[in-house]
């Protein structure tokens, strides 16, 4: 049942954005895993990433009629 | 044995249905459970999903569960993100459910229950799931482009130009009608207009939170965001008891539609994350959450369908919008059984989250069904309704005559028997000073819905919910009219862009104030002027967005076909030709009738003669005479929109024939823009989680 619960929970956050930079984290640290060899960025603040995050989601078309 | 059970539970589902649409269908005079609708639908989109949709997806589509996908491809953690399917098919059925198939259903109950509900089922099924999955298969397979990119790839510059045209169009003429819908739902209604309001100020707050506050944290922010709405739809009540706050937000509809016209301006050229983004983050928290509450409330209910299956009104004399049963239910309900905007999301947004081809079937076709079957709930909550209620709610005083006593007259004279006291008394209890003459769908849904509410849950808060309903509706309506003018001044800088490159800097200020002034006034102008119109407006401009939006299905369908038969499947391409070739029936019917027809009521050209002959002749009461020359020309400006729309729609038609043609007789065509092979190395419980 708490499994379920969890599983739900991590759905609606997932839908929401709500662990948006969490997986962000999460893709950064893979793909620095598979090409160590480029030039490092570290990555960024969850202020300056959740800024960008927001501000590519709302760039063309998002809802209809 | 096990083979033996599935095919016996489909036999059994697919008698279900086909009983449970022939008992809607053949039911005459007596009331219907609401229940009969639920079940048909149900197996209907059950059987279309298990048999019709994956037979396309298998044999035509052909999907291929091991080629990467765009999103697997481009992966840059951003916009190209491989997604859990239901993740997926939440962001896209949040992005194809608006207003629209609440508010279509709503007038089309004008002619009984029986023709929106067959178009709604079928429709669906065979047309606009199909439409929609396709689109996104076709995108998925060309790096997840836009639709208008995919048109000039395949086909050639001129569809290409369309499908932008044909956006633009669609977009103001949408924001225009839904403003409309809003107006009429805060006129004279201080605690609507009161709440709706109230929606402004509380996006920024959600806003302001998840931007500085707490940083990212959305379903914080969001949560603190619907309780904050609710208490504005309570606290609407008290400032519709108290003396001279109530004055503050009791307007005539066109100091409203002013208003409305200022915030679509603000919302254009203030930051996202200020306004739209922490609205839509809300009214996608309102649409799902009361959408499956009207759904558990139906079911638990099970209210009786009390309209006819078939009023006098398919002969044309409708009340509400004039033409006949065909093509106009066909072209009033767009949303809900074929809808053209949805290819702009499954084509360019939806494919760069898709992880695997597998799930488009249930993406896309499944994203529709759920539509539909919202649909269907819209088309139950209008129909619940007394026949007499239903007529006097959305009956324009134009039509019935602006006393209420003129109005009930006239409505039980059709056959719908209502009386003054009823009205009265229905308004007292949903805390409204009247509902007669409310046009544009949405009183009369909130109406339908807080009944429906307040039987399942409740009769003492009929009032509550009803304005609930009314807010559930406005807040994504506003969200809508937000992100509608918004893509709408991108469109503009982007074309402008062509002539003059520094228009098409898209933070330029004196760009940005341009072109969403420019915008705003557009679907402005024909918000004006449905509000000072006597007939109400919608009557109008839903024919005009019906059109438009079938017209946007059209060209997507048409891609779809040239590409079909491009790709050597020309013994499949009636898939999407035979939903084309009803999609351009219907339109080139209705658009010849709204230009053509001799009825006042139909015709644009008639109408305006009209009333030219009447200005004329001076038998007009002063109020409507002072006004006729901008209706005169507003409905000859109408005609020759519709004529615009039908003239690109067959422009598009005869391109797609064209190529098709070449093809067939070995001329050389566009090649297709179809990405090449690239094997999936996404790990299979990876994506699955």
């Amino acid at each position: 049942m708490s499994g379920k619960l969890k599983a739900f929970w991590r759905f609606v956050r997932r839908l929401s954005g709500d662990d948006a930079y969490e997986q962000y984290l999460m893709h950064y640290a893979q793909q620095h895993q598979a090409d160590a060899g480029h030039e490092c960025h570290p990555p960024l603040s969850k202020i300056d990433f959740f800024k960008q995050w927001q501000d590519a989601k709302w760039n063309g078309i998002k809802r209809c009629c | 044995m096990n083979k033996l059970l599935k095919n016996a539970i489909w036999i059994l589902i697919a008698v279900l249905g086909a009983s449970a649409v022939s008992g809607i269908a053949l039911n005459r005079g007596e009331n219907i459970s609401a229940l009969w609708f639920i079940t048909a639908a149900l197996c209907v989109y059950a059987v279309a999903y298990r048999f019709y949709a994956a037979w396309i997806a298998a044999t035509i589509l052909i999907v291929d569960d091991t080629r990467a996908t765009p999103a697997e491809r481009l992966d840059n953690g951003r916009d190209f993100v491989p997604t859990n399917k239901w993740i997926v098919f939440g962001h896209h059925f949040a992005a194809i459910a608006g207003p629209g198939p609440l508010v279509g259903p709503t007038l089309a109950a004008q002619f009984g229950f029986l023709p929106g509900t067959l178009w709604i089922l079928f429709g669906a099924v065979l047309g606009g799931c199909v439409q929609d999955m396709t689109t996104l298969f076709i995108s998925t397979r060309r790096d997840a482009k836009s639709l208008g990119q995919m048109a000039s790839d395949e086909l050639g510059p001129l569809g290409g130009t369309a499908a932008l045209i044909g956006t633009f169009a669609i977009m103001i003429i949408l924001i225009a009608v839904l403003g409309l819908v809003v107006v009429n739902a805060m006129k004279h209604s201080p605690w609507a207009t009161f709440t709706v309001s109230a929606t402004i100020p509380i996006a920024m707050i959600v806003g302001i939170y998840m931007r500085y506050f707490r940083p990212g944290q959305v379903l914080e922010a969001s949560a603190l965001g619907v309780i904050l709405l609710l208490l504005a739809v309570a606290g609407g009540r008290f400032i519709d008891d108290h003396e001279t706050l109530r004055i503050v937000f009791d307007h005539e509809g066109l100091i409203l539609a002013w208003w409305v016209m200022a915030y679509g301006f603000a919302a254009a050229i203030l930051p996202v994350w200020l306004l739209l983004a922490p609205r839509d983050y809300l009214s996608t928290y309102m649409k799902l959450g009361t959408i499956t509450l009207l759904a558990v409330a139906i079911i638990m209910l099970q209210p009786d369908v009390k309209m006819p299956a078939v009023t006098q009104f398919i002969d044309g004399t409708g009340p509400i919008f004039g033409g006949k049963l065909f093509p106009f239910v066909f072209i009033t309900i767009a949303c809900g059984a074929i809808s053209g905007f949805h290819a702009l999301i499954a084509s360019g947004t939806t494919p760069k989250l898709l992880s695997n081809e597998r799930d488009i079937r249930m993406i896309g076709y499944g994203g529709m069904l759920l539509e539909s079957f919202v649909a269907i709930m819209a088309m139950i909550a209008a129909t619940v309704l007394d026949p007499g209620v239903f007529f006097a709610i959305n009956s324009p005083a134009g039509v019935v005559g602006s006393e209420a006593i003129d109005a009930v007259a006239k409505i039980s004279s059709w056959g719908y028997p209502v009386t003054v006291e009823q009205m009265q008394n229905l308004a007292r209890k949903m805390g409204e000073a009247t509902l007669f003459a409310r046009t544009g769908g949405a009183p009369s849904l909130a109406v339908g819905m807080a009944s429906i509410f307040g039987s399942a849950f409740g009769e003492g808060m009929l009032a509550l919910w009803y304005h609930f309903a009314i807010m559930f509706e406005a807040i994504f309506i506003l969200t809508t009219l937000d992100a509608g003018t918004r893509v709408g001044r991108f469109m503009l800088q982007d074309m402008l862009g062509n002539i003059w490159p520094k228009m098409g800097e898209t933070s330029w200020t004196p760009s940005v104030i341009l072109t969403s002034a420019l915008v705003v006034s557009g679907w402005g102008y024909f918000l004006y002027i449905g509000v000072i119109d006597p007939n109400g407006g919608v009557n109008i401009l839903w024919p005009l967005f019906g059109i438009a939006n079938q017209m946007l299905a059209a060209i997507a369908l048409c891609v779809a076909t040239g590409i079909l038969v491009k790709s050597g499947k020309l013994k499949y391409a009636w898939v999407t030709g035979l939903p084309l070739m009803w999609l351009v029936t219907i339109t080139t019917t209705a658009a010849w009738q709204k230009i053509a027809s001799d009825d006042i009521r139909i015709g644009f050209f008639a109408a305006a003669n009209d009333l030219t002959d009447k200005l004329a002749a001076d038998v007009l009461p002063p109020a409507k005479a002072a006004i006729a020359p901008q209706l005169i020309f507003n409905l000859h400006l109408d005609a020759w929109l519709t004529l615009f729309f039908v003239s690109l729609l067959w422009l598009i038609v005869f391109d797609m024939l064209r190529v098709c043609t070449r093809y067939l007789t070995g001329k050389p065509v566009l090649p297709l823009t179809e990405s090449p092979h690239c094997p999936s190395r996404l790990v299979e419980d990876w994506v699955r989680d």
